[in-house]
């Protein structure tokens, strides 16, 4: 054991060692560049910016403005002219304004890159106001890439804001992406994860890829500097179910929050050629137990169908390519309206309050998770989450008995509900299996109940 | 030949759920065959019929991972260590780790 020891103690050395010497190579490759920048270029070029319309008398680039507004980014050896040079002069696109894309966009924004450009073709919803930051009341059902914007001009007008108001599709993807350098998925869902990889490919563009859930996060470097592509980690999409989404699995602010700042952090070190992307390495976030680990991932696979070595995906195939069939799950984020029941084995909630009204003697079963439960439910109803239904259907049969006895009655109706009325019908289903065939599910569920009967009644 | 694994059963995106919402499990397992060694592949169909608790196909396809589940050993990418035959040791850290989607 004390030989292992030895070994490492030496090892760690040596690395420290090699490490030092190669900061100051690096120290003096920057120092030579700039020197060769400013031979090659007297006079000053200009950097596309607003503020710098006088011509500088400093050997850069950077207007008396920049100076004083980037003065603590060029404080640091590290980053210093060159990096907020370098940074100035690039590009980057974020594509989602949403919990990973406001602080990306804040950062990107405050941190004096040279155009950022907005992908979303959302609205601001009060409810993404707990995680979605860059976004303000006032612009509540407004456009996100407005919205944000706005709060990114407030922040450094000597930037340039591109807004893109649209879906990222496979039409206007590669244009979208053309003019920018670096690109950062920001987005919520499996096929634009997919589509923005290999546009990336395609383009041969750095990727910066977030992703948040719950409490937990995810954040890596795709395609860039030999690293794999999302598609050599992820060959073969997951099946759907195993794809949350943060409005039915719920999200703590703050997690997408710290995630996106590291997105940020990404690019602008991609940007200004600093430190060491998180390309081939993986970021997981574990916020409960306060837990951050980075794991070795594989390099790019010379098998992989898009950026592997006979990969035959060029822009032609990335146009047609249906991501949406690929990955089973539609792009847009509407929520999954099923219909697996008949027409007669439905109600709408109109004829629910009829016949709540009539005082027909009903059970009315709500198949929603507990703690969703306890969010907000109608008065009288029994709770049995659809997962534990085929456990505890004999509830369901007491309680039927029950109001049977009560009411003097043996025609007691069931009716099941839910949030949004696709478990309902799944739980209808197999409560007609049991021997319910009168079983009904209400059509909406607990948002329909919400728009066609009480305004008042919550929604979430 | 007794083996210790010590088996971080480290879950995002719901494969908790798969095993009473547990996410650590630390476990013994004795090797079948009996030669003492253990690969990736014996640990899965082990944790398939020792852990999962409901839904298998939400964590594995086949006799391997379903898509879009990584699995890591002592932190690094089961590719790089030969995936199914991967050889594991006593105090090894095997992580599953479903990707996730969601911003």
């Amino acid at each position: 054991m004390a030989s292992t020891t030895d070994e490492s103690s030496r090892i760690l050395h040596e690395i420290e060692t090699l490490k030092s010497a190669k900061f100051d190579l690096e120290r003096r490759i920057s120092a030579l560049e700039s020197q060769l920048h400013n031979l090659n270029q007297p006079h000053n070029n200009g950097v596309s910016n607003a503020s710098s319309t006088s011509p500088s008398t400093f050997p850069h680039a950077l207007s008396p403005d920049m100076i004083y507004r980037y003065s603590r980014h060029l404080l640091l050896p590290s980053f210093g002219v060159q990096g907020q040079l370098r940074l100035s002069k690039s590009s980057i696109l974020v594509v989602g304004a949403g919990g990973l894309g406001s602080p990306a966009l804040l950062y990107l924004a405050a941190s004096g890159v040279g155009r950022l450009g907005i992908v979303d073709h959302d609205v601001v919803e009060l409810n993404n106001m707990h995680r979605q930051i860059i976004h303000t009341e006032a612009y509540i059902g407004q456009s996100k890439v407005e919205s944000a914007a706005a709060t990114c001009r407030s922040i450094n007008s000597t930037v340039q804001i591109v807004e893109h108001k649209e879906a990222l599709r496979t039409s206007n993807a590669l244009e979208i992406f053309s003019k920018y350098d670096i690109i950062v998925d920001a987005t919520d869902n499996a096929p634009s994860r997919y589509m923005i990889s290999d546009c990336c490919v395609v383009m041969g563009k750095p990727l910066v890829s977030g992703a948040a859930l719950g409490l937990e996060g995810q954040l890596t470097v795709y395609n860039y500097n030999g690293g794999p592509c999302y598609r050599c980690l992820f060959p073969t999409p997951p099946p759907t179910t195993a794809c949350q989404r943060c409005a039915d699995s719920g999200v703590l602010g703050v997690v997408p929050g710290i995630i996106g700042c590291l997105q940020a952090l990404e690019a602008i070190k991609i940007a200004s050629a600093v430190g060491d992307p998180l390309s081939g390495r993986m970021l997981l976030f574990d916020a409960l137990a306060a837990r951050i680990r980075i794991v070795k991932i594989r390099g790019r696979s010379v098998q992989c169908e898009v950026c592997g070595e006979n990969s035959e995906f060029k822009a032609a195939q990335f146009q047609e390519f249906d991501y949406e069939k690929f990955t089973q799950t539609p792009l847009s984020t509407s929520p999954l309206k099923l219909k697996l029941l008949e027409p007669n084995s439905r109600i709408s909630a109109k004829e629910y309050r009829d016949r709540l009204r009539s005082g027909e003697p009903h059970v009315l079963v709500d198949v929603r998770p507990e703690h969703h439960f306890k969010i907000v439910s109608l008065p009288n109803s029994l709770n049995v989450p659809l997962a534990s239904l085929e456990g505890r259907v004999e509830e369901v049969v007491w309680a039927l008995k029950e109001k049977e006895e009560n009411k003097q009655n043996d025609d007691v109706k069931v009716y099941v509900v839910c949030r949004r009325g696709n478990d309902s019908q799944r739980a209808v289903k197999y409560l007609q299996e049991k021997g319910y065939p009168s079983a009904k599910d209400i059509i909406g569920g607990l948002e329909g109940w919400a728009q066609e009967v009480d305004p008042t009644f919550p929604s979430y | 030949m007794d083996m210790t694994l010590i088996l971080d059963f480290k879950c995002s995106g719901g494969l908790e759920l798969l095993c009473n919402s547990v996410k650590i499990h630390n476990v013994s397992i004795d090797p079948e065959n009996g030669v003492g060694k253990f690969i990736m592949k014996d640990l899965l169909s082990w944790v398939r019929s020792n852990l999962i608790k409901e839904r298998p196909e939400m964590f594995m396809k086949g006799d391997t991972v379903r898509p879009g589940v990584l699995v890591l050993v002592n932190d690094c990418d089961w590719e790089l260590s030969g995936q199914l035959d991967t050889t594991l040791e006593e105090k090894d850290v095997v992580v599953f780790i479903s990707t996730l989607h969601g911003g």
